[in-house]
């Protein structure tokens, strides 16, 4: 029935019978990947081109009139802290989330935590920073003022503590929520890959539950936790309206959490810039942009390159 | 499953009773509720007697309580490993508990906030010569739909496209390329997409362009791989069967993919590509920095600013005029339609995976 769209060639032929709708089809199918590098291609090249009156005007024309290096310098340390807190924050808590669904929630449940977990990445990030600023802020100040209070001695908690919340601490736990249902799905893919006979093995010897998932489902799920980990990491690095939102900026570089002065990030720093922004200032900010696009290309490329190369040697297959 | 034997070395040797016992006591059933409920009362009764009563401190107490005392009456009745287990349970549990609350806590103070303004003017005007009291979101509902439903007409053709080609075609270099930075795609940051499209556009119309499409664009770039990924997924699991069953009737390559293996994997495409909209139709910074805000209503994409509720909400927020309050309750109305729209289409898509499933044995 679906046959006689185009007659078929001269029957003498040995060659494969390629209709006109086939070169076509195969020929959108291809075009439309070699589309996406383009793509990818011309994001780098465009940032490039509209970065480059930045790199090359005197220090003293742009914005802060202190150079360009000496300009985003503070903003890559501020996004890097924030999303190393982040990081330290939602990757334990991940790989518990994870391990409750495949190992310890009832069966017939699982499927539906994991949804109600995949939600918390669909809230937009809008949402967290007003919800960020409004409930999360001053629901710690009272423990930012215990950490002040015990911890005073560590430079993360030195203060003195902020009077709104908006501080690099709550910052980080933001983006640490909106990281965690990305390190539970890798890790939770992972922790299912899991060969069952490792884990029948485990249980036949008499472990308990947790001897199994330290013996077999752990060390089978380590390069997947990393990957989970940096794909999330790459998340929180690009994140913009939560800490927009949240942050209270003054552009100081210090590891003082809790104070009411923080390096912004350079996501927040374009967003809250950009809209006020002329000239070569716009070039500036988005040469930083140029800055963040590479961090999080490596970032990410090495998570799929750990990914990938454990895929081959995972000996699940 | 109750008999625990000696057979593997114990690490906590200190409770052993007799090294050659196979069956060890177990804790009764009722044990760890008991426990449980002991920690509740215990905390509750202390922070009262103490006068310092908050349900943060209380929650996290009790569960501290429930924790160690779980786990020194097993390690005392059990034995050490047995004991282990249990504080693991718990502790995974909690974490499970500890990672819903924020879900929670978000819809309760958005819904809570938002329905001040969640009104019949909120979906009927827009911000045109408002002040203060009164207006609503709109124009900004209609420019959130409009670059949304642009941005889908652009990736879902290419997104699918590609995946056929991934799936159905492609082998060697090319493919293993376009798999590997469709992979980096999806870790673009959405404000460096939105920094694509200004630059691009910006090349075109000059330093100050401001333009629903170039917005769609932007979206489109964050879009794309997303429906690429979850259509390459669907069109794996389409057995080969059925493939070479419509090649053994002659079917032609690129009707046996349109005829058979898409209609076969539509349910899972259509609910990947739901999701991959309710991704992108909360994104704030790429439409902040290109689209714009404006206060007027603006069907033409083409033309000018345009506001999207993201952004509405955003400024309302971190730009108020006075007095504050009209602008804080609107944001709050506009964060509360958006989260009811992503909850939606996250609904929809399971809904849609789920019945439309396909029937493949």
């Amino acid at each position: 029935m679906t046959t006689s769209t185009a007659p078929a060639a001269a029957p003498a032929r040995a060659k494969p019978v390629t209709q006109l709708g086939d070169r076509i089809f195969a020929g959108a199918a291809q075009g439309a990947g070699i589309f996406i590098l383009a793509v990818l291609a011309g994001v780098a090249v465009f940032l490039i081109v509209q970065a480059l009156p930045a790199i090359v005007s005197p220090a003293a024309a742009l914005p802060g009139g202190v150079g360009l290096v000496a300009y985003i310098f503070p903003l890559v340390f501020g996004t890097l802290l924030a999303a190393v807190i982040a990081l330290i924050i939602a990757t334990p808590l991940a790989v518990a989330v994870a391990l409750f669904i495949t190992h310890f929630a009832p069966r017939r449940l699982a499927q539906g935590l994991g949804y109600l977990i995949d939600l918390l990445a669909a809230v937009p990030s809008i949402v967290y920073g007003l919800w960020g600023v409004a409930v999360l802020a001053p629901a710690t100040l009272g423990l930012s003022a215990w950490l002040n209070t015990y911890l005073g001695w560590l430079p993360f908690f030195a203060g003195p503590v902020s009077a709104t919340g908006r501080t690099m601490f709550v910052v980080g736990i933001t983006l640490a929520v909106m990281i965690l249902p990305i390190i539970t799905a890798v890790s939770r893919e992972v922790f299912l890959q899991t060969p069952k006979l490792h884990e029948e093995a485990a249980l036949a010897l008499g472990a308990t539950r947790w001897e199994m998932i330290r013996m077999a489902v752990l060390p089978f799920g380590r390069s997947g936790i990393i990957s989970g980990a940096m794909l999330g990491l790459g998340r929180a690095l690009g994140e913009t309206m939560a800490v927009a939102i949240i942050l209270s900026v003054s552009g100081a570089v210090t590891f003082n959490l809790i104070s009411s002065s923080n390096p912004s990030t350079i996501a927040a720093n374009i967003a809250l810039q950009f809209p006020d922004s002329t000239g070569v200032a716009v070039n500036t900010l988005i040469a930083s942009g140029l800055v963040l696009f590479v961090i999080t290309l490596l970032v990410n490329a090495l998570a799929r390159y750990i990914i990938n190369r454990r895929r081959e040697f995972s000996g699940a297959n | 499953m109750s008999v625990d034997t000696n057979l593997i070395p114990d690490d906590a040797v200190g409770s052993e009773p007799s090294p050659r016992a196979l069956v060890r006591a177990e804790l009764p059933r009722w044990a760890q509720p008991a426990v449980f409920g002991g920690s509740l009362v215990v905390v509750g009764a202390l922070l009262a007697l103490a006068g310092a009563f908050s349900i943060g401190l209380f929650v996290f107490l009790a569960a501290v309580l429930f924790a160690v005392a779980t786990y020194l009456l097993s390690r005392f009745v059990e034995g050490g490993r047995k004991a282990t287990d249990r504080l693991v349970t718990i502790v995974v549990t909690t974490a499970f508990l500890i990672a819903l609350a924020p879900l929670v806590s978000v819809v309760i103070t958005v819904v809570g906030n938002g329905l001040a303004r969640f009104d019949a003017e909120f979906f009927s005007s827009s911000m045109r010569g408002v002040v203060g009291e009164g207006g609503g979101g709109y124009h900004a509902i209609m420019g959130t739909l409009i670059i949304t439903a642009l941005a889908a007409l652009m990736s879902i053709p290419v997104g699918l496209l590609t995946a056929i080609y991934l799936v159905e075609y492609g082998k060697g270099r090319l493919a293993r390329a376009i798999t590997f930075f469709v992979d980096v795609m999806t870790g673009i940051p959405s404000i460096v997409a939105g920094l694509f499209a200004f630059a691009l556009f910006a090349l075109f119309f000059g330093p100050g362009v401001r333009m629903g499409f170039a917005g769609a664009v932007a979206l489109s770039v964050l879009m794309i791989p997303v429906v690429v990924r979850a259509t390459e997924e669907m069109l794996k699991i389409v057995p080969n069967e059925l493939r070479e069953a419509a090649y053994a009737l002659g079917t032609p390559k690129w009707r046996t993919i349109t005829k058979v293996v898409i209609p076969t994997s539509i349910a899972g495409i259509a609910s990947g590509i739901t999701l991959a909209i309710a991704r992108v139709i909360g994104e704030t910074a790429p439409l902040l920095i290109i689209a714009g805000l404006t206060t007027a209503l603006n069907f033409n994409p083409f033309d000018g600013r345009m506001a999207t509720l993201p952004v509405f909400a955003y400024t309302s927020y971190a730009a108020p005029g006075v007095p504050r309050e009209p602008y804080l309750d609107r944001a709050w109305a506009a964060a509360l339609v958006l989260i009811i729209i992503v909850l939606v289409l996250n609904l929809v898509a399971r809904l849609i995976a789920r019945v439309f499933a396909p029937k493949t044995r």
